[in-house]
Order: structure tokens, then C-alpha cells, then sequence
């Protein structure tokens, strides 16, 4: 069953202030998520991420379209209490301890009062904030805010959590740790749908991603699909310091770091390097056929659909 | 009452309480009823009218500043903020929310109210050294103005659900204000002729009636309360809530939350 299934999805803004004119912010969406899978929303800043999530989160009403939302219509409240929801750069109650904020938004889920407080204790804690009790939030950095919003959006245990930007003012140890924390979910059998614009954070946990921009679809697939178009090239790592002159004369493009070497070679001209390596008796590592980066995907599509534009015009 | 407006009520209330602001217009109050007893001690023989009039006065005044200053913001904070996302992306529906903050404003207001009473009391215990069977009257005075906070508490909110916490203030404070002549504009009404007649009587019944709800000067002059009015009153300011209320409600259910 899909988690997610968004059916044409739209929003359009009337800007002005004498003359209104309509700004469309999101064209016809259509996409759907499978139950279980880390799901990408990925687009450059403006693209109509935060807006699809705060219409799926009811929170800004479409122009056309619905969804249904594990199974159900989205607007049923039923559903709201499986879903978990953690903003872009969220802001709390400021005047409100942690466990407080936590205690009072368990509360609007509906956990239990006899789990409430066992449920806190562990979310704060998965969320490495443990030594917070009695600290109001105005004295939360942005990245320990950052941890509530997450522990917030997990705390009632949903089935689907939507991140938007989850790793926004977080250090290099804190979006590791988020990004464990999202494996963990999916591990627990919960859907993760998350937008961000960092498509190394994308790369390495989305099972499938969608790539917006200008409010309008560009491509959607699994990142293995995504990332797999081959270049015709090969990466050769061979155990050295040195390049022999039979793999300079395949036209390979060599990088030396510390005692390994990285070449890229055309594909033709796999077989003949591995005879070269042999006869120096050089030590092969790795052969792998050079992919697209997700990167360089989401470059092509967005470059794509700017051509398109230009073109039009 | 359902559980999750009980807890929007119940965090509204703590955020009042947390609010510094706040206890600086209790202290005001306070203070407020310690100069009635100074005007009291050097009025001759009208120190309880004096105390009464003053003390009453303070305790709606503050309360409906204190309504004002706190209920414009219930929601357009919460939406500047953004810290209604996190609310109502949980099965919490728009018109629990609205609800909520009014109970959580109201009561905050109803216990500020009661804190103030005490002060009036303690002060009118102090001029006077006894209570007479006339001072249950102020019970009624009291009751009176906490309708008044409901009344407010809804325009604020109805306000706040549309319109920045500036404009909000004005329109809520130019309100009570105009309400509270809104015997002289019903008085005015009734001396036009034609189509200002209606225009004038339409103007006058839909902004809220303060001055029915103001029986201060008849209570510290010990003049008699009948039940009528004490049920006139309630039913009036009911019907007033919940319609502002019902206004504010299907304001913010039309909202997109940018």
C-alpha cells in the first residue's frame, strides 16, 4: 500500500496588493510513496518543498488536487495521529522546558498518560538531548531546537514522519546522528518522506527520490535508477605510488593518495589495464563502472527544465 | 470539554502565568487598590463608595488590558512564530485550537480577576473594618466584569484570527470603548430619522454592550442588582462569545498558514 499518494496537487498564491495576480507555487503534483521506504524531496530553496508538505500537513489549503495518506483521505483526523511532522528551522514555545514541550504535545497525540512520561525520557534521549531537565527552550541553540523538533515529530511513535530540512543547523556529529536515527525508522518499519536541498544527505539514505523545481515535478526514481546511467568509464584502484606508463598511454586520469591509486579509464579499456597492472605487478583493489551522482543528476534536470524555460521564452 | 482543547487551554494559561507582562499588571492592579485606600482615608464618610468605585474600576480596566495585550497574539503569534505547525499537524482540529486559547485567556483572566478581588475586599475590609450585607453586591459587580473578559476575549481572538497584533489592538481597545457608550449610541439611534436610523441602530446593537455590563457605580452606591438583568446579562455575553467566536473559528479554517 502507498503511504503517500499525492493526486494532483496544486497551489497558486494571489500576490499584490491593488492588482492581484496569481503566482503559481506548485504545478499539478502527482507522486506516490511506498509504505517503508525513505523517500527524498529534493529541490533547490523556493522549489515548492515546504509548500506540498504543508498542504499534506493541512496547514495551507491546495488550489486543486488531494491526497490520501496511509490509505486514507487526507483531511481525516484519524490520520494526523500516525503522522509525525518536523518543520523547516521549527520554533517552540520558548517558555517551556523539553520535557514540557514534549509533554504537552503527547498529550494533542494522544499517548497514553502512563506512557507520557517513559516515552519522553527515551525520545530525549535517542535524540542525544539528556542533561535538558528544567531548561526552558529560549536557551536551546539552534541545533539542540533542531533535536526537540525531531523527538516532537517521533515521540507517538508514528507510522510516517515527514522531516522538512531535518538536518538544518545541525554540526557534521549531529546529521550523522540524524541520519542514523532516520535509517533506525525505516529499520522500525516507518515511511520517511524528508525535503532537503543536500543531495549527499539524499544519496546516502533515500531509497527513491523526487526532484522539484519552480513548483514543478522534474524527475522521480529510485537513486540506484537515478544514479546508474554509466559514463562509458570505469574507476581502476590499483595498491602503489606510481603510475606505469602502459596505464598513461590508455589515457587514464590518475590520482595518487597515500599508497593507493585511483585511474579513470574508458570501458574499452578495461581488459588492457588489467593486463598492464599484471605485468607490474601491481596489486588491483577495485573495478567499478563510474555512475552519475545523484548531484549530477539533479544538475542535468534542473539545467534541463531551465533550457526548457529558455527555449519557451 | 474535549481532552485537547483542555490542553491547549491549560498551556495558554501556563504561557499567561510565564509571561512577566502579566505580573506587572497584577502589581499595577495592586497598587491601584493601595491608592483607593489612600483616596479612602481622606474622603469623609464615602470611603466605601470611593474604595468600591476605584477598586472595581481597576479590576476591569487591567482585566480588559490585560485581555487585549494577551489575546491579540493568541493566534497570529502562534502562526508568526510558526509554532502552530507543530499543533495542528497533530489530530488537533482548527476550531479545537481556537476554543482552546479562548478557555486558556479566559480563565488566566477569571483567576487575575479573582487575585484583584481579593485586593478590592482586603481594601474595602480596611476602610470600612466589616463587611455589610451591600458588599455580596460586588460579587455580582465581579461576575458582571468577568463577562465583560469573556466578550473581549473573543473580539481579540476574532481579531488575532485575521489580522496583525497592532491592528488587532486597535480594533479590540476602539471596541470596548465605543461598547462601552453603547447606551448613548442606542440613546443616539433612536433620535434619527430614516436611513441613518437604521444605519445608527445597526451600529449601536452589533458593537458590544459594555455599559449594561458596568453596574459599578450602582453596587457602590448599594443599589440592588435584579436577578433579570443578572440573567440578561449572561445570556447576552453568551450569545456575544460565541458568536465572535464562531467568527473567529470559521476565519481560521479559511487560513492558509504561510
Amino acid at each position: 500500500m502507498a503511504a503517500i499518494e499525492i493526486l494532483g496537487l496544486e497551489k497558486t498564491y494571489m500576490v499584490g496588493f491593488w492588482r492581484k495576480r496569481p503566482k503559481r507555487a506548485l504545478h499539478p503534483l502527482h507522486l506516490s510513496v511506498e509504505e517503508g521506504e525513505i523517500f527524498g524531496f529534493l529541490g533547490p530553496n523556493g522549489a515548492g518543498k515546504t509548500t506540498t508538505l504543508k498542504m499534506l500537513m493541512g496547514l495551507v489549503f491546495p488550489t486543486a488536487g488531494t491526497a490520501r495518506i496511509l490509505g486514507k483521505d487526507w483531511t481525516d483526523p484519524e490520520v494526523k495521529a500516525q503522522i509525525g511532522f518536523l518543520p523547516e528551522q521549527p520554533y517552540f514555545y520558548d517558555y517551556l522546558t523539553a520535557h514540557e514541550l514534549l509533554d504537552y504535545y503527547g498529550q494533542l497525540s494522544g499517548v497514553p498518560a502512563k506512557d507520557l512520561k517513559h516515552r519522553i525520557e527515551e525520545m530525549l534521549q535517542r535524540v542525544g538531548l539528556t542533561d535538558v531537565k528544567g531548561v526552558q527552550l529560549r536557551k536551546f541553540s539552534k541545533g539542540m531546537l533542531q533535536r526537540v523538533g525531531i523527538a516532537q515529530a517521533i515521540l507517538h511513535d508514528p507510522k510516517l514522519v515527514f522531516f522538512d530540512e531535518p538536518m538544518s543547523g545541525l554540526d557534521p556529529l549531529g546529521r550523522r546522528e540524524v541520519r542514523d536515527l532516520i535509517e533506525q525508522l525505516k529499520r522500525e518499519g516507518k515511511t520517511v518522506f524528508f525535503s532537503t536541498h543536500i543531495l549527499s544527505d539524499a544519496e546516502a539514505l533515500c531509497d527513491r527520490v523526487a526532484i522539484i523545481h519552480k513548483g514543478e515535478l522534474r524527475g522521480v526514481g529510485a537513486v540506484e535508477e537515478l544514479t546508474s546511467a554509466v559514463q562509458g568509464k570505469v574507476e581502476v584502484i590499483w595498491q602503489g605510488t606510481q603510475t606505469p606508463s602502459s596505464m598513461k598511454a590508455l589515457g587514464a586520469e590518475c590520482h595518487v593518495t597515500g599508497d593507493t591509486v585511483r585511474a579513470v579509464i574508458p570501458e574499452s579499456q578495461q581488459d588492457a589495464a588489467i593486463d598492464a597492472l599484471r605485468r607490474e605487478h601491481l596489486r588491483l583493489i577495485a573495478i567499478t563502472p563510474l555512475r552519475t551522482s545523484l548531484e549530477a543528476y539533479f544538475v542535468e534536470k534542473l539545467q534541463h527544465s531551465q533550457t526548457t524555460a529558455g527555449t519557451t521564452k | 470539554m474535549n481532552a485537547r482543547i483542555a490542553h491547549i487551554a491549560s498551556n495558554t494559561f501556563r504561557e499567561a502565568v510565564r509571561d512577566r507582562v502579566l505580573y506587572n499588571l497584577i502589581a499595577f492592579a495592586l497598587l491601584i487598590s493601595a491608592a483607593a485606600i489612600f483616596v479612602g482615608q481622606i474622603s469623609i464618610d464615602i470611603e466605601r463608595l470611593v474604595v468600591v468605585n476605584l477598586g472595581l474600576a481597576a479590576v476591569s480596566l487591567f482585566g480588559v488590558v490585560i485581555a487585549i495585550f494577551i489575546g491579540i497574539g493568541l493566534v497570529s503569534k502562534e502562526i508568526e512564530k510558526r509554532t502552530l505547525y507543530t499543533v495542528l499537524s497533530r489530530p488537533v482540529r482548527r476550531w479545537e485550537f481556537i476554543v482552546g486559547k479562548f478557555f486558556g485567556l479566559a480563565g488566566t483572566l477569571v483567576v487575575n480577576a479573582f487575585f484583584m478581588a481579593i485586593g478590592v475586599f482586603g481594601a474595602l475590609l480596611y476602610v470600612a473594618h466589616k463587611f455589610s450585607a451591600p458588599d455580596a453586591l460586588i460579587l455580582v459587580a465581579l461576575y458582571f466584569i468577568v463577562l465583560e473578559f469573556l466578550i473581549i476575549c473573543s473580539l481579540a481572538l476574532l481579531f488575532s484570527s485575521f489580522s496583525s497584533p497592532l491592528l488587532s489592538a486597535v480594533f479590540a481597545f476602539s471596541l470596548f470603548v465605543i461598547g462601552s457608550f453603547a447606551d448613548d449610541l442606542r440613546g443616539f439611534a433612536g433620535l434619527t430619522h430614516g436611513f441613518a436610523r437604521w444605519i445608527a441602530t445597526g451600529a449601536a446593537y452589533l458593537v458590544p454592550n459594555f455599559s449594561a455590563l458596568n453596574v459599578i457605580s450602582a453596587v457602590a452606591h448599594q443599589q440592588t442588582i435584579g436577578s433579570q438583568l443578572i440573567l440578561q446579562n449572561t445570556l447576552y455575553a453568551l450569545f456575544y462569545t460565541t458568536m465572535a467566536l464562531s467568527g473567529a473559528v470559521l476565519i481560521f479554517e479559511r487560513r492558509n498558514l504561510k
